[in-house]
């Protein structure tokens, strides 16, 4: 079918090299833009850009057609060089709808290309916008190239043969969107139209009907000559190797994977639905052909107590949720931590505080990861810092699970979870396998099993799977007297339990990686960041770098034990900068152990750090 | 295989049983320990995981894998281990504030979904270890520290509950009734599925007495309805008799009814409405109350079905493959000359200078 578009643009529109592109689809949930946006970014993908992704949902499922709070878009940048975020300003943007247009258009750049679906500016939608003129015909829209076009008219014309009816008709719109974007940037056309009969096998008349939209869009394209001027973004230098587009939600939910087959555990995940950690069950769940098992729970509790009952009896057992349910396991957090079981906890974390901003990223539970429990309850605690790197730390957290019988916490937050980005694939046969030994044999006098006698470098307890002959025991949230096991009420045992068990996770620190750090040796300035403003941090120092400021930057992965070396970094320069989405919580941490006056650059607007206001911040630090 | 034989003893701990003197809950924990080793099951395969409230102490006891978790958890954190590990056998030790007020979504979910754990709820009407609230089975007016002037909460009926919430196995015995615990410790024991037991507990520190009606010498015989398979169910010597009468369950001084009328008790009715309709008989232990299992029905089991879809999955499409797991989304290679440039770029995170992004 794809013979069909013309591979050689036929008409004269000159095409125009650019080193990268920003384009964001935006329209009401109901119009299928994350689905655009996705295949345009998979497009793209296999064409050999480099890219990330942005997408941003409402927070209801469907809200009133038409209006602002529906609507749903999807960002993207493309390039031919390794970028590292998606983009602080749409260079293109599909307006779908009036609200669409209201929404996003403050966002484009000047002089950007828009295009408007035309059918939707009628009166009832320009109203519910809040339009009080028609914007295609009151001159608002000159300072863009405007490409206007009737798209639901077109997209019914197209599938009028491919015998689909009624409200579907209009579903493929999105489709009709996406082939004139392909024209418009010059996207490979075969791997939307595979993907359609793919997705919709079964279906032979949604397949046509797409694929005719998307057809019809590129030649749309065509024979208007829709724009004076037509884009293209070559593929991107990036390192050799093979490369998939990923997902957070998805490079974690692989990574627990790959650490249950590196350990030999079979991963077990108790969990109970919530936004925006949801896909990681949806992942887990259908690799059941891995040993995977997943529960989903009749709560929260439910879904880190199976996963507490699954490590006793010797799983990989992994919990995951968004703030407001961590803040429902706390207890059993502190069970898990005081019975000393491997445990993985996920929290993708949300706007705060209550349900605060569901399918928005925050990075507000860094505190809570750290303190969040009661009693002294010291956890090792993690982050991502990209949506690939996700797939990295979740075996990260397993392996310190394992081998240090502890909960590790694992943070990851909207802007990881649902953002994308190319993943240089690892060599899986280089993993490093986790050795775990469950205890066979008693190894106490006369035949005693102790559950708490340590390992002398972890510190860690011996972990007895039951089943197992002559290790019969029992663990529990009281206190444990030192070595047996057994409750003890003793006052120097309470003391010497609970030094024993913050001792063994500050331990962890001589098991990370020192921080690196990356950029100008003589800097004037250290960027510092976690989690997901990685990319917007480096990319940030880069444009500085341009304009010929000194800029280092270091991003921390491991934020509970920190790495070793991270007070001898920051004794290094004079000036530190430290960005995070939330009021300050790392520049807390860093101020009370190694009492430096790190500067906050501190945003909480539901939204990541543009590129541009991290610059503009290191800019002003580096006069 | 050998069988191993155990006496009661094997299954004792060394740790000092903390109970007051003259608990209900000693004599449980009797029943439970000579129960298992008459069983000849491996000591190791037996698992007791617990919440907290006096009877939830009871895994420190018993010479078996055991946890002592978290408040009303116990349930959620036994489907844990059942269901990952179906070999072994998993049993919950509750009480009516831990099972039925702070852990009461646990209990109904386990029972509803089947996993294949024995629940015996110590139902002692009271909140032992935090010295003496009244309870979500304490009966209404009860007068107790927090409830000086009556309590006005009305109260669940745990066998009801346990019906209403899908339980496949439900049955309600005594603490000082060895046999009869044993009895029901037995058949809970060959039930596929979750069984749930309400154990009467007394609690001669706090509500000494509750259970009175039904255990007393002169009480009991007129009180206590032993529910028995097969059989009409009569009680007070042959005198009362359990008749339905408009789907209700009612006592009837048994000559006043023809025999054939008289209800005869089946467990395994596949629909529990009759079994709820014994269940209301009485709404507490105040009066003619039955004893014995309610239900005894069988459907399949979650952790059986949840390995098998694993089993399944593992014919449909092989043992997993990592490799192949981490392309199924689509792969592209750039390959040392790729086509617009050359090995070696900075890659993300590298100390890039090239161009800036927007
Ligand atoms: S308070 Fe009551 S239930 Fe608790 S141990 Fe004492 S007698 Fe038994």
């Amino acid at each position: 079918m794809a013979d069909e578009i013309a591979t050689e643009d036929p008409s004269s529109t000159p095409t125009e090299s650019l080193e990268k592109v920003v384009v964001r689809f935006a329209g009401d949930s109901g119009d299928g833009m994350q689905v655009a946006g996705s295949r345009f970014t998979d497009a793209s993908a296999l064409f050999g850009n480099d890219l990330a992704t942005l997408p941003s949902f409402p927070a209801e499922i469907r809200a009133p057609a038409g209006t602002l709070p529906g609507v749903s878009s999807f960002q993207v940048q493309i390039a031919d060089f390794d970028i590292l975020t998606a983009g602080d300003a749409p260079d293109c943007l599909v307006a779908m709808n009036p609200a669409a247009l209201m929404k996003n258009l403050k966002d484009l750049r000047q002089g950007g290309t828009l295009i408007v679906n035309t059918d939707a500016f009628e009166e009832r939608n320009l109203t519910k916008a809040g339009y009080e003129t028609n914007p295609l015909e009151d001159g608002s829209l000159d300072a863009y190239r405007t490409i206007k076009v009737p798209m639901d008219s077109l997209t019914k014309e197209a599938v009028k043969d491919t015998g689909v009816s009624g409200r579907s008709v209009l579903r493929s719109k999105n489709f009709f969107a996406l082939g004139l974007l392909a024209w418009l940037f010059h996207r490979p056309t075969e791997p939307t139209i595979k993907w359609a009969e793919k997705k919709f096998a079964g279906k032979p008349e949604v397949v046509a009907a797409n694929v005719e939209a998307f057809k019809a869009g590129y030649n749309f394209g065509i024979t208007t000559e829709a724009t004076k001027i037509t884009f293209e973004v070559k593929p991107a230098t990036l390192r050799p190797g093979t490369y998939t587009n990923v997902n957070g939600n998805t490079a974690l939910a692989w990574g627990l994977i790959a650490a249950s087959q590196l350990s030999g555990l079979p991963l077990f995940y108790g969990t109970y639905p919530i936004t925006p950690a949801s896909d990681i069950l949806h992942e887990l769940s259908r690799h059941k052909n891995f040993g995977v098992r997943t529960f989903q729970a009749e709560d929260e509790i439910a879904g880190v107590g199976t996963a507490i009952g699954a490590a006793f009896a010797g799983n990989l057992a992994v919990t995951g949720s968004s703030g407001p349910g961590i803040a429902l396991k706390s207890e059993s957090i502190s069970l898990a931590f005081m019975t000393e079981l491997p445990l993985i906890v996920i929290n993708v974390q949300r706007g705060g505080p209550s349900t605060g901003l569901p399918t928005k990223p925050e990075q507000s539970d860094l505190l809570f990861s750290l303190y969040g429990r009661h009693g002294e309850s010291p956890l090792p605690v993690i982050a991502a810092s990209s949506p690939s790197n996700a797939f990295q730390m979740a075996i990260e957290a397993a392996r310190i699970a394992l081998k240090y019988m502890t909960p590790v916490m694992l943070l990851s937050d909207n802007y990881v979870a649902n953002g994308s980005e190319p993943w240089l694939l690892p060599d899986i046969d280089s993993l490093e396998p986790m050795e775990v030994e469950f205890a066979q044999h008693p190894n106490g006098p006369d035949g005693v099993f102790l559950p708490y006698m340590r390992d002398v470098d972890t510190f860690a307890r011996p972990w007895a799977k039951p089943g197992t002959p002559g290790l019969e025991h029992r663990i529990g949230g009281l206190e444990k007297e030192a070595i047996s096991g057994n409750v003890s009420y003793d006052p120097n045992n309470h003391q010497l339990m609970t030094d024993t068990r913050a001792w063994k996770v500050a331990n962890i620190a001589n098991d990370i990686p020192e921080l690196e750090v990356d950029g100008d040796k003589d800097a004037d300035l250290l960027v510092l960041g976690w989690g997901s403003t990685f990319g917007t941090i480096r990319a940030a120092a880069r444009r500085a770098r341009l304009e010929g400021r000194k800029v280092a930057t270091a991003h921390l992965h491991y934020i509970n034990p920190l790495p070793k070396n991270l007070g001898d970094v920051l004794g290094s320069y004079d000036k530190i900068l430290l960005p995070e989405m939330n009021t300050g919580q790392l520049l807390k941490v860093i101020r009370a152990e190694f009492l430096i006056d790190v500067v906050g650059l501190n945003k909480v607007a539901g939204e990541p750090f543009k590129v541009s206001e991290v610059t503009e911040k290191i800019m002003e630090m580096t006069k | 295989m050998t069988t191993p034989s155990y006496t009661r003893s094997d299954f004792q701990t060394d740790q000092e049983v903390r109970w007051c003197p003259g608990c209900g809950d000693y004599t449980i924990l009797a029943s439970v320990q000579q129960f298992l080793a008459g069983l000849g099951r491996a000591r190791e395969e037996f698992v007791f995981i617990s919440g907290i409230g006096c009877s939830s102490r009871f895994p420190y006891y018993m010479n078996t894998y055991g946890m002592h978790s978290i408040h009303g958890r116990a349930p959620a954190i036994a489907t844990g281990v059942a269901a990952t590990r179906p070999e072994l056998s998993v049993w919950v030790i509750t009480g009516d504030g831990d099972g039925l007020s702070i852990g009461g979504n646990h209990l109904i979910h386990a029972l509803r979904r089947n996993v294949n754990i024995k629940i015996l709820l110590f139902n002692n009407q009271i909140y032992g270890l935090t010295k003496g609230q009244y309870s979500p089975t304490s009966e209404p007016g009860k007068t107790t520290k927090s409830s000086p002037f009556g309590s006005i909460d009305y109260p669940f009926n745990p066998i009801s509950l346990a019906l209403g919430a899908e339980a496949s196995f439900v049955a309600r015995t005594l603490d000082m009734d060895r046999n009869h615990t044993q009895a029901i410790l037995q058949a809970a024991y060959e039930h596929e599925g979750a069984s749930f037991i309400e154990i009467y507990q007394n609690c001669n520190v706090f509500n000494d007495k509750a259970f009175i009606q039904v255990t007393g010498k002169e009480e009991r015989v007129h009180n206590r309805i032993d529910l028995e398979h097969g059989k009409p169910i009569v009680f007070d010597g042959g005198a009362k008799a359990v008749v339905l009468r408009g789907g209700q369950a009612t006592v009837v001084d048994s000559n006043s009814v023809d025999p054939s009328a008289i209800l005869v008790h089946d467990e395994t009715r596949p629909d529990p409405s009759v079994a709820f309709a014994l269940s209301r008989i009485s709404h507490g232990p105040y009066g003619p109350t039955p004893l014995g299992i309610f239900r005894n029905v069988n459907r399949p089991t979650y952790d059986e079905e949840f390995n098998d879809q694993v089993a399944k999955a593992k014919e449909r499409s092989g043992e997993g493959d990592l490799g192949k797991l981490i392309t199924s989304r689509g792969t592209w290679t750039v390959s040392e000359k790729s086509p617009n440039g050359s090995a070696g770029s900075n890659g993300s995170g590298g100390n890039g200078s090239g161009p800036s992004e927007s």
